[in-house]
This record gives C-alpha cells, sequence and structure tokens, in this order.
C-alpha cells in the first residue's frame, strides 16, 4: 500500500475551514436562541457524514483526475475509453510505421456494456417474475398476504454468499440437478459458468427488492377504484391495464432501481457462478484496485459507475415525478 | 381455479426462494464432506463449529461489530432525524441529499471511497475501519426509519410541553423521544441485520487479519466451504426466526408488551 500520498494541503485547508465553519455555527446557534435548537442535533452527523462520504467521494474524484505521481491528467478516462491506450501512445512515439499497430482497445466498454446488458435483464426477468408475486400477495381474497411478505424476507436472513454458494452445489456438474438428471436416464448438461448460471444467481438475489416495492404500492391502492371501474363496465383485463397498472407504477419504478442498481456492480455472483468466464464492471473495479493496485483508473472507473448511476436514477425519477416510490416493506 | 393457480404461483417462487436454503440445512447435517452426496444424518459438524477458533472469531467480529454499528448509528441517526425535522427547507434539503447519496451509491464505490479514505489518512485498516464503515453506512437507514414518525407527530405537543413549564431537553426525551420509538427500533433493527449481512463494503474496509463471516466465507468459497459454516449460519437463521416470532407475538399483545 505505497499508493498513499501524504494529504496535499489544500486538502488540510479545506478541512481546517470546514471544522472552523462549524464552531463559528455552533456559536452562533446557541447565541441566538439562548440555549441548544434542535436543528443543531444533526451537526454530529453532518460531521460524520462529510467525513465518512463527503471526502471520500471527493477523494475518488482526486485520484481518478491524477497519475500515479499525483499530477493532473485525463488519461484515466482515456484508458478507460481505449483500454489500449499507453500501448498505443507509445506506438505514437515510436514513429510513423508503428501507426498500423494502433488499435482501439475495447476491453472497458465492453464489461460495461456487458454489465448493463445483465443487469437489464436480470430486472426484466425479476419485474416479470416478481409483478404477478406481488399482485397475488396483495389480493385481498388471500388473508395471509402479510405472513407472505415475512415469508420472503426470511430467505434474506441468511449470508447471501452461502446462500449464493449452495446454488453451486444445485447446478454443478456432480451437482444435485445433473445426478437427478443422470439417475433419470438424461445426459448431464453444463450448467455452471456461464451467463445464465450467473443472471439465475442476481435473479435469485435481487428478486425481493422487486416484490416489496410492488407490493406495497397495490396494498396502498383504493380497493374502492377498482369497484368502480367495474361498475363502470371494465372488465378484468380493462381494469388492471387501465386502473392497476398505472397506479402501482411508483413501486415498479422503485423495484426497478432496487434491482438494477446493484446488479450492474455485483462482484461476488458472477466470479462464484460465473467462474471467471463472465467479468462484470464490479470485478473490474476490484481488479483494478485489489490486483493491480493501479488505484488512478479504478478511481475514474468507479467514477464512471457512479455518474451513471445518478443519470438512470433522475431518468427514473422522472418517470416518477412525485417520488413517493414504494420503499422497502 | 383462480385462487389454484394464484397459490402455486406464488408457491413455486417460494421454493425458488428457498431451494438454496434448504440445501445448505441439509449439508449441515451431512456426515461426509461432499456437497452432493448424502453420507447420513450426523451433527458432527455442529460439534466442530465450537472448536473452529477462526469461525469462532469472525462470529465474534459480526456480532461485535453488528451490536455497536447499530446502537451507534441509532443514537447518530435520530438525533440527526431530530435536527433534520426541525430545520427549514433548505438546509433540510441539502441533508436529505447528503443522507440519500450513500444509499443511492454502490456498494463496491462505497468500500473503495473507505478504503481510499483509510489508507489515506494512514490508519490501518482493520476492526475499527469497519466498525466504522458500518457505522456510516447504516445511518441513513435509520434517518429514513425515524422521519417518517416526526413528519406524522402532532408538533403542538412539543410546543404544549414547552408552554407548561418543560425545558427543550425534558420534551425531547418525554415528549418527542416515546413518539418516534417504533420508528427508532425498527431503524436499529434495520442497521443491525444490514451489518450481519454486509460482504462488500466490509471486504473493502478490513485487512485480511480481521474477517467477519461474510469475507471469511469469502476468502473459503474457491477452496470450499467446510459445513462448519453451514451449520453456523442454520444455528443463526434459527435464532433470528425464533427472534422474530417474539417480536411477533410481543407485537400482536400490546398489553402484555409493557
Amino acid at each position: 500500500m505505497n499508493q498513499s500520498l501524504s494529504l496535499p494541503s489544500w486538502m488540510l485547508w479545506l478541512l481546517g475551514l470546514f471544522l472552523l465553519g462549524f464552531v463559528l455555527l455552533a456559536v452562533y446557534s446557541v447565541k441566538r436562541t439562548n440555549g441548544i435548537r434542535r436543528s443543531f442535533f444533526a451537526s454530529p452527523y453532518t460531521l460524520w457524514m462529510v467525513l465518512f462520504t463527503i471526502v471520500p467521494c471527493v477523494l475518488i474524484a482526486y485520484y481518478a483526475l491524477t497519475d500515479a505521481n499525483g499530477a493532473f491528467t485525463l488519461d484515466n478516462f482515456r484508458n478507460f475509453w481505449d483500454s489500449n491506450y499507453s500501448v498505443n501512445q507509445l506506438y505514437t512515439q515510436m514513429g510513423p510505421e508503428y501507426e498500423v499497430l494502433i488499435q482501439r482497445g475495447t476491453v472497458n466498454i465492453g464489461i460495461l456494456v456487458y454489465s448493463l446488458w445483465m443487469a437489464l435483464l436480470c430486472t426484466i426477468i425479476c419485474l416479470v417474475l416478481g409483478y404477478p408475486a406481488a399482485y397475488f400477495m396483495a389480493d385481498r381474497n388471500i388473508k395471509i398476504g402479510s405472513i407472505l411478505v415475512v415469508l420472503f424476507i426470511i430467505p434474506m436472513w441468511m449470508n447471501f454468499l452461502l446462500r449464493t454458494i449452495a446454488w453451486m452445489t444445485l447446478l454443478e456438474d456432480q451437482g444435485l440437478i445433473n445426478t437427478l438428471l443422470k439417475s433419470l436416464g438424461f445426459h448431464s448438461v453444463q450448467l455452471m459458468y456461464n451467463d445464465r448460471a450467473v443472471l439465475l444467481g442476481m435473479v435469485y438475489n435481487f428478486l425481493p427488492f422487486m416484490v416489496f416495492p410492488i407490493y406495497t404500492s397495490l396494498t396502498k391502492m383504493d380497493s374502492k377504484l377498482l369497484e368502480a371501474a367495474q361498475d363502470l363496465g371494465a372488465n378484468h383485463l380493462h381494469t388492471f391495464w387501465r386502473v392497476t397498472a398505472p397506479l402501482s407504477l411508483p413501486g415498479v419504478i422503485s423495484g426497478i432501481t432496487m434491482v438494477f442498481m446493484p446488479s450492474v456492480t455485483t462482484f461476488f455472483i458472477p466470479r462464484i457462478l460465473g467462474g471467471g468466464n463472465t467479468m462484470m464492471f464490479g470485478d473490474l473495479i476490484e481488479n483494478r484496485f485489489l490486483t493491480e493496485g493501479n488505484w488512478n483508473l479504478g478511481s475514474a472507473l468507479s467514477l464512471i459507475m457512479m455518474v451513471l448511476i445518478l443519470i438512470s436514477l433522475s431518468v427514473l425519477r422522472k418517470a416518477d415525478p412525485e417520488g413517493e416510490g414504494g420503499g422497502m416493506i | 381455479m383462480r385462487k389454484l393457480v394464484k397459490r402455486g404461483y406464488l408457491a413455486l417462487i417460494l421454493l425458488f426462494l428457498y431451494i438454496p436454503i434448504i440445501v445448505l440445512i441439509l449439508q449441515s447435517f451431512n456426515a461426509g464432506k461432499s456437497r452432493a452426496k448424502w453420507e447420513g444424518f450426523s451433527l458432527q459438524w455442529y460439534s466442530e463449529l465450537f472448536k473452529d477458533q477462526a469461525i469462532m472469531k469472525a462470529l465474534y467480529v459480526t456480532l461485535s461489530i453488528a451490536v455497536i454499528a447499530a446502537i451507534a448509528a441509532t443514537v447518530l441517526g435520530t438525533l440527526a432525524a431530530i435536527g433534520i425535522h426541525a430545520m427549514r427547507k433548505r438546509p433540510q434539503a441539502v441533508m436529505m441529499t447528503m443522507t440519500n447519496l450513500p444509499m443511492t451509491m454502490p456498494d463496491i464505490v462505497t468500500g473503495i471511497s473507505l478504503m481510499i479514505l483509510f489508507t489515506f489518512s494512514k490508519i490501518e485498516r482493520g476492526y475499527i475501519t469497519m466498525l466504522l464503515a458500518h457505522i456510516t453506512f447504516n445511518t441513513p437507514y435509520v434517518i429514513l426509519s425515524v422521519l417518517p414518525k416526526l413528519k406524522q407527530m402532532n408538533k403542538h405537543t412539543y410546543e404544549a410541553a414547552l408552554d407548561l413549564g418543560a425545558s427543550p431537553s425534558y420534551a425531547l426525551v418525554h415528549v418527542i423521544l416515546p413518539e418516534i420509538s417504533p420508528g427508532v427500533i425498527t431503524g436499529l433493527l434495520l442497521a443491525f441485520t444490514l451489518s450481519l449481512d454486509d460482504f462488500v463494503i466490509s471486504y473493502f474496509t478490513t485487512s485480511p487479519m480481521v474477517q467477519n463471516l461474510s469475507t471469511l466465507i469469502y476468502s473459503k468459497a474457491r477452496i470450499g466451504i467446510e459445513p462448519t459454516l453451514n451449520a453456523l449460519s442454520a444455528l443463526m437463521f434459527l435464532a433470528l426466526l425464533v427472534l422474530l416470532l417474539i417480536v411477533n407475538r410481543r407485537a400482536s399483545n400490546p398489553a402484555k408488551a409493557r
């Protein structure tokens, strides 16, 4: 870990300035109200979050915009766009006869596109499987709705790494499913170490996050609306499309957010069930930091990830302007 | 008929969610070490569990960090929620953005940014850094479970207490706190379970010397998980289930709960 440069002086100044402002604010607020103001209770939290959330984010940006010596550079982003960037630079310097060798490397972009694609597939499958589940659970004729919610939560109490590893037991070449197939006279199938296994693991882990928000928004719905629609002559399908579906949209959007975001960056599931044949953006970031020790490129990748997520969040917010969302449970 | 389809569908989805758990629990009773072959019932992994130093140490780290982080995050978050609630619109919006930011950030970015912070400020990674990281990611969840209770509260009760001569701190403890206590407890439990289950953030903020259960499982995932870890997670699962039943019974007879 010789990456730790000494604290740049501007950062110390910033920290000092912040602390000074904090003390001044404290003195001012106590003086003005002859006692503690209630809003002042938030100050320990403010200090904590600045130290452990804002400063780390600034540090990521700092590393992303500097090279190994701490000088400002945009090379990390060029490296992301063209994974052969440094080699290509070398060819350019060596002279015009080497220019034929210059080729844009697409490894990073490829992994990003692959992760987005997998996350999209996972979100769609979760929505297709999860919406009916939430819909049936919210059905007032099924009286055990609240028990079902608990049944959906309980599996999440078991360590998710162990649960994912348990899928290995089922999918392996000598695993339970293949043993079963063989005893029935079928050929065994390669189930592990491919995209489908990773997708299965992702859907398995993130499905509850799709079901809960949709369930919440469906139970909040006024059942009189359905009766009204039917009194006015709408059939079941019509009622669903014109009443239920639009009203559950906030839940669907918050479900999509809660499934899509973690699935883009997951790195444990592809590593276990994909067995190194699949690499997702989370793997890539982790590799740059821990295997290669290239903090600058790793930070640039993290920054790109964060920007992508913020953009997609703001797009989703547009679709749900009231920002109600279902939230968890 | 329609009812049958609905129930059947829900049963299938639940089966999908429970299959790995059933497999895990069965493995913990398997006499052999093989993952897929059943070699007879045995409790040997349960007895070996308590002799395994690495697992016991990781269990201690996991539980102690979950308890301390949950309590610290609850205190920090409850105070913050009361503060944020009393703020005017502009600062309130700033605080809410700051609260939502870590929740929208992917775990891996949170973990890495904290790793950079600790290395940058030359703090050696280990137990303390993991604890700090857990408090950091837990606190926003506590705030978001306390704030709705504050919004539901009738704000005039606090003012009434002040008019009747209560000091602000007395009113806080005797008027506000009892009103928001369900939110505080939800936040505490949420923080505890989040901390118990966290892998990614712990992975980046600790050293290989100090492992919690998740990072221990991760380090063993490639070479093969011993059934002892399955036995442990089966026990923890059971403990949480019992806890849930107790909480549920308390909730269903509020008269006895007092």
